[in-house]
């Protein structure tokens, strides 16, 4: 058994679930208690879809587990068949029918239906959610595709210079973190340098349009999680090369339309030219009035402009699923000028890439799937800045620091109406919004560590958010989930519960501080005083000081540095 | 000058429905889901699931959209060594335990709350918690029911929370009091009190009280008065350590609510004229706030599906509180005992249905085509899609809905979306 708090991904049957309402003509037949139709709302609550997902639930109950339960899932499979009409059916478990093991995939594919079944086998006790979706999509690509595979050994023909490269976008589902917008802006940018989609899957796309995949020149992997085991195989399949760089930042996307470009054998280097010299200013007439001028994103500008000095060096933990997470940390270090102070991932199959770049910057990665775990690594870190997904700002909500949400899990906040890519040139605008958000303004910053006893602007306030971080989140609180206004109002945010950075250490070290050097730590700005004072602890503890004083902290300071 | 009664306790119209049962696809919320308002009704509760990775994603599904500093809910995940008995259920759910207390110490009663998964390979709970009891009593107490899919729909969650309570409830030495059984919103549970007051009634206690600490007293001089329609295991353990239940309509709408309190009233012996002067101030301002919503409401058709069996009582005031038509009243689950007086109000051939199939159903619903549907969030939007205005049903289970001072907020709820519809022009 494992205590879970909060978990960063459901069980693979939601994967499953991700797939099949992605597409249109695959029905899904899930063999599952009576309440497990509460997935149904991730896709029509969180996600706002305007159908009921494909699936068709078998809901036993407890009178039915002695009688004959495999006799429901004929039952649902047949009903399902006559009502939907799908051209594919999916069929699997959930976690408490794979404990009753009634083969619910051989069972349907025993029923001779006019249609290809895939039997699905996702072990919910070992596996979760993007397995699930991943190898979902690999063993309906398979089962489709498998009677045209090529040859072992066979090259594909060279394509015609004449004709524009095609390629497809494996990868974006449902429930997946702004892939709506991301597959837009990705096309934008395909049709910049010239090459055409083939098959965008599995959003949006039918079991006809899977059996056109082998037409492409190569696949463009853009959420690894859910297409690289699919991607490998079309390459084994087809000879089909991928694109492996994830347009996420300014500095990725020019290196994935390097990619492109030396894969499908095409120039880019105009492309490529114009993202370097469009990011200046952005404010002259001609270019504001043109609508044909292609998008070049303004981040790398915003960063350099004189504002955003104070970025330098901020302090940010980054976690996430190990694309985001990635991504991230690149944008952070080299687009944002912040210091990565902790990396993680709860995505096992790409643990090594994760481990590679915290290693870069002198961190261990935290690959872990357990949120207490996580929260442990952030409160030793004692960053300035979060960027993780939903349960990151519970994290951040107890310990009081600004947060944004870079990856999956996400709730309803995180669906949002406006175009809000992460990839591509706009995504990198979306992103330097978005992440300098939440941290203090840099004139309110200065002035908070000037003066300490403003009756309005106190200690940790943010007024560009019109409350104090631990309340800020407050306001998110949405209706969609039917919690009353007297809820919220009467729930209010318990004071003990919110450790201010500060409390945390002093929880963690062992060393008192002398009255004189307690205040003047006080002193120090909210967000980076967590840091300092362990920093001092350590330069204490090292010289074997127990109690500090205010001479300590600045001898510590002088040492070490902020 | 005396006063005229404010309200006739409502005439009994009809008793014999026929009920129309139906198995097939239920598209309804397991009991785990009560977590998402018991653990603020008992900020002192921690609520531990015993089940898989499903469990988990539900409870986060429904509640994560709030940011927790403090999460008052957990799920210990049962892993591949737990299914092949390599590793000792009962240790590892000690050990559980003890992590979860270690960091919140401040829990007072923690629930272990069974699931599907621990269900079917018959984890023994109550077992384990008796055990944990013995340790960490009187500090925390342990209590344990089932949430599961298998066996309770959505708010049947709450009964079986409840209904682990009732067995360590102080007894209560058969002095006479009154217990309000059923989550109540805070300001509803104020309202009543000094209704009960007002009355001479007393004392009152509420269950669940808003401390798991807290827990009111039981015995032979308790009398019950439901506030909630899904309780039926809770109630049957009441009584059997001594209570008797006053069966009663349940306070929806001002004709439920002074029923509900009439029952009571009687029960205490209180006299007609007392009783119409204590009801008198909120009957009249409830009628003056409610008749706003009726302009809207009367003559259009409704059609619930089965989701919180709150569907037979909200129906019987839609019907004769608003001057709506049923075309169908679905609920998951009727208990006689305690829905026959709301059932006997029910206007003469209301399509009552038990149970679901909901492929059917929806059938049924879009060729009725209902001005109103109340359904859950899974049929909602797609049912907005297809032109139908929906309420959706699980507010209903959050709002302050009950009593006098809530009579037009409940009207309002299913007039909202109505008015939605009218002031929306894209």
């Amino acid at each position: 058994m494992e205590l879970t708090l909060w978990t960063y991904e459901g069980p693979p049957h939601v994967g499953a679930m991700r797939i099949a309402t992605s597409m249109e003509g695959v029905h899904y037949v899930l063999h599952a208690p009576q309440g497990d139709t509460y997935a149904d709302l991730l896709f029509t609550m969180i996600e706002r879809r305007d159908r009921r997902p494909p699936v068709t639930y078998t809901t036993f109950q407890a009178r039915d587990l002695g009688g004959d339960t495999a006799e429901m899932v004929k039952t649902s499979v047949r009903d399902a068949y006559e009502r939907f009409k799908p051209q594919v059916m999916l069929v699997g478990e959930s976690c408490t029918a794979e404990l009753i093991q009634d083969q619910p995939g051989s069972l349907a594919k025993g029923m001779s239906l006019p249609i290809p079944i895939v039997s699905l086998e996702l072990p919910a006790y070992s596996k979760k959610e993007n397995w699930g979706a991943s190898e979902t999509l690999y063993h309906l690509v398979r089962t489709l595709l498998l009677p045209f595979v090529l040859p072992p050994n066979t090259q594909r023909p060279k394509r015609d210079p004449h004709i524009r490269p095609k390629a497809n976008i494996i990868g974006p589902t449902a429930l997946g973190f702004r892939c709506r917008d991301d597959i837009r802006e990705v096309v934008k940018l395909l049709a910049e340098i010239g090459v055409d989609v083939n098959v965008i899957a599995p959003m949006g796309a039918t079991p006809d349009d899977l059996m056109r995949i082998p037409d492409a020149d190569f696949n463009i992997c853009l959420y690894p999680e859910i297409a690289l085991t699919t991607c490998t195989w079309l390459t084994r399949s087809f000879a089909q090369p991928i694109i492996k760089t994830v347009p996420i930042g300014v500095g990725a996307t020019r290196d994935f339309i390097t990619e492109i470009g030396r894969v499908a054998d095409i120039d880019v280097s105009e492309a490529l030219q114009r993202s370097q010299s469009d990011t200046l200013g952005n404010w002259d007439a001609s270019r504001i009035s043109s609508p044909a001028n292609p998008q070049a994103s303004r981040l790398p500008w915003y960063s350099r402009s004189v504002d955003s000095t104070y970025l330098t060096g901020k302090r940010v933990f980054i976690f996430g699923d190990a694309t985001h997470a990635l991504a991230a940390a690149r944008i952070a270090t080299e687009e944002l000028g912040f210091t990565l102070v902790g990396i993680g991932t709860y995505s096992r199959e790409f643990a090594r890439e994760v481990r590679e770049v915290a290693k870069k910057h002198g961190l261990e990665a935290v690959i872990s799937d357990d949120y207490l775990a996580v929260e442990a690594k952030v409160t030793e870190a004692a960053p300035e800045l979060v960027l993780g997904t939903q349960m990151e700002r519970h994290i951040a909500k107890r310990l009081g620091i600004p947060c944004a949400v870079i990856s999956a899990p996400i709730h309803v906040q995180d669906v949002p109406a406006r175009y809000s890519p992460q990839m591509g040139w706009e995504g990198a605008n979306v992103i330097f919004d978005s992440w300098v958000h939440p941290l203090m303004m840099g004139l309110e910053e200065h002035l908070i560590g000037m003066f300490r006893e403003d009756f309005e602007f106190a200690e940790g306030h943010m007024s560009h958010l019109h409350a104090a971080p631990s309340q800020e989140i407050r306001r998110d609180l949405p209706r969609e989930m039917g919690i009353s206004e007297q809820a919220i109002a009467s729930a209010g945010v318990s004071n003990q519960a919110v450790l201010t950075p500060i409390q945390v250490a002093q929880e963690v070290s062992g060393i008192t501080w002398s009255a004189d050097g307690e205040a003047e730590l006080k002193k120090i700005p909210f967000f980076v005083r967590g840091k300092i004072k362990r920093n001092t602890e350590k330069f204490a503890s090292d010289r074997g000081i127990t109690s500090i004083t205010v001479e300590t902290l600045y001898e510590a300071k002088a040492a070490i540095g902020k | 000058m005396a006063l005229e009664p404010c309200t006739e306790v409502p005439n009994q119209i009809k008793t014999d429905i026929p009920i129309l049962k139906e198995r097939g696809q239920r598209e309804v919320f397991c009991g785990l889901t009560g977590i998402v308002w018991l653990h603020r009704k008992m900020q002192d509760a921690f609520f531990l699931v015993v089940g898989s990775r499903t469990c988990a994603h539900l409870v986060q599904s429904a509640a994560g959209v709030m940011i927790f500093a403090e999460p008052r809910f957990g799920t210990a995940i049962l892993g591949e060594r737990d299914l092949a008995g390599l590793a000792d259920a009962n240790e590892e759910l000690d050990r559980i335990v003890d992590q979860l207390l270690e960091r919140r110490p401040d829990i007072g009663t923690l629930f272990l709350v069974g699931s599907c998964p621990s269900e079917v390979i018959k984890l023994d709970l109550a077992k384990a918690s008796e055990r944990l009891n013995q340790r960490f009593f009187p500090k925390v107490r342990i209590l344990n029911y089932s949430g599961s899919g298998i066996e309770t729909t959505f708010t049947q969650g709450e009964d079986a929370c409840l209904g682990s309570m009732v067995p360590v409830l102080p007894n209560s030495y058969d002095e006479p009091s009154l217990m309000i059984v059923g989550s109540l919103a805070d300001v509803v549970e104020d309202q009543f009190q000094r209704l009960f007051e007002k009355l001479g009634i007393g004392p009152v206690y509420f269950f669940p009280p808003r401390r798991a600490s807290k827990l009111p007293p039981v015995g032979k001089g308790t009398k019950l008065l439901l506030a909630q329609p899904f309780l039926s295991d809770t109630v049957r353990s009441l009584i059997a350590r001594g209570a008797t239940l006053l069966p009663s309509p349940y306070p929806f709408g001002i004709e439920g609510t002074t029923a509900w309190l009439k029952t009571a009233a009687d029960a205490w012996h209180i006299d007609s004229s007392q009783f119409e002067q204590a009801i008198a101030p909120s009957v009249n301002r409830a009628k003056i706030a409610l008749e706003r919503y009726r302009q809207t409401l009367a003559g259009r058709k409704a059609f619930l599906f089965p989701d919180s069996q709150l569907e037979i009582p909200l129906a019987r005031f839609l019907s004769r509180e608003c001057g709506m038509e049923l075309v169908e009243v679905g609920t998951p689950y009727i208990d006689r005992l305690l829905m026959e007086s709301e059932i006997n109000l029910l206007p003469v051939g209301t399509a009552l249905s038990e149970g679901q199939d909901v492929e059917k159903q929806l059938d049924r619903c879009r060729q009725a085509k209902p001005d109103i549907t109340v359904c859950g969030l899974g049929l909602a939007n797609p049912l907005e899609a297809e032109g139908m205005a929906t309420k959706w049903s699980i507010e209903l289970v959050f709002s302050p809905i009950h009593g006098y001072d809530q009579a037009a907020d409940l009207a309002e709820l299913f007039a909202r979306p109505l008015e939605r519809r009218r002031r929306l022009t894209v």
